[in-house]
């Protein structure tokens, strides 16, 4: 039995499903909601890598590549908002975040 | 079952178990570590893929760079556990099952959809710029020729997220000696020097204090 192009993607669907019910399970803890995002990304990019090895194409790494920097950056605004709001706040809760009354 | 399909399972078992551990760790600082474990075994992944530039970016980037910050944060913060769990455990069946209708829906689709075999294209693939080039050499030809805007946009992208990083966490220090260089140059002589007229005063005689009117008696009585 040889590793084939389905192993890969499956694997990636089932990451991709985990940070669902992350998202789900976790909706008042902002900062596994972001670390549920990372690995959705992370799934994503499962996906583009297996997809570049067995099609034999190497702008599929290069898109990871920008993927990979367009997190990075995410991840930072995020956390640096996550502080301020902490800050002002004292709490991360999501159900708290109502002050712009939306 | 060769050695690369045996590594295969091995990764990929500890990263869905890291994956599950970091959505369902009851503490954070877990979650983090375990997020840790899950991009490692991601990368052991690439590498089966052939992906080693990503891979070593991955490692370096995320396990070296993103996570310490996302660790720096959880310690950081003075989280009240309890109050974010709440409601953890009633939403759980239905999350257990969305989940588990996506995976075994794209599973179902993708494992007899993609049955591709062992290795490929892989000759084809680096075939465009020379066959025996290695990965991160084939990758950076192509960033560096065909995506070289996008790079660029990129580093414009990072350089963006570094400034509103800094800047919206940027407190300033409420002890602070500094002095304002607007306000200093604005200044007039008058808000600094202040000219008083003043009687003349004789020798041996007390000077007068006109400006303390509750002295004024007493250098009065010593005359007399």
């Amino acid at each position: 039995m040889t590793l084939t192009l389905g192993h890969f993607l499956s694997l990636g669907a089932m990451l991709f499903a985990l940070s669902v019910i992350g998202i789900f399970l976790n909706r008042k803890n902002l900062i596994v909601l972001l670390m549920a995002i990372e690995l959705m990304l992370l799934a994503v990019n499962m996906n583009f890598v297996a997809f570049s090895h067995y099609l034999g194409d190497m702008h599929g790494q290069v898109f990871v590549f920008f993927i990979l920097t367009v997190a990075a950056a995410e991840s930072a605004i995020g956390l640096a908002i996550l502080v301020l709001l902490f800050r002002n706040m004292s709490s991360i809760n999501v159900d708290e975040l109502d002050s712009l009354k939306g | 079952m060769d050695v690369k399909t045996g590594f295969f399972y091995l990764f990929s078992v500890v990263l869905l178990f890291a994956s599950f551990r970091v959505v369902t760790a009851r503490n954070p600082v877990h979650a983090v570590l375990f997020l840790m474990l899950a991009f490692s075994q991601a990368s052991g992944l690439w590498l089966l893929l052939q992906a080693e530039f990503l891979a070593m970016v991955l490692v370096l980037v995320y396990l070296g760079a993103v996570m310490v910050l996302f660790l720096f944060v959880v310690m950081m913060l003075d989280l009240n556990l309890d109050t974010l769990r709440q409601g953890f455990w009633k939403h759980f069946p239905l999350a257990a099952s969305l989940g588990a209708l996506i995976a075994l829906e794209m599973a179902a689709v993708l494992m007899s959809g993609f049955r591709t075999s062992e290795a490929p294209k892989v000759a084809a693939a680096v075939g465009q710029i020379g066959p025996q080039i290695s990965n991160s050499k084939a990758l950076g030809i192509l960033l560096y020729t065909e995506y070289l805007m996008p790079i660029q946009v990129a580093a414009a992208i990072l350089l963006v997220a570094m400034i509103a990083a800094i800047a919206l966490t940027l407190r300033q220090r409420k002890d602070s000696k500094a002095i304002s260089a607007s306000e200093q140059v604005n200044v007039l002589p008058s808000d600094r020097l202040v000219v008083m007229k003043m009687d003349a005063v004789k020798v041996g005689e007390a000077p007068k204090a006109p400006e303390v009117p509750a002295d004024a008696d007493a250098p009065k009585e010593t005359k007399q």
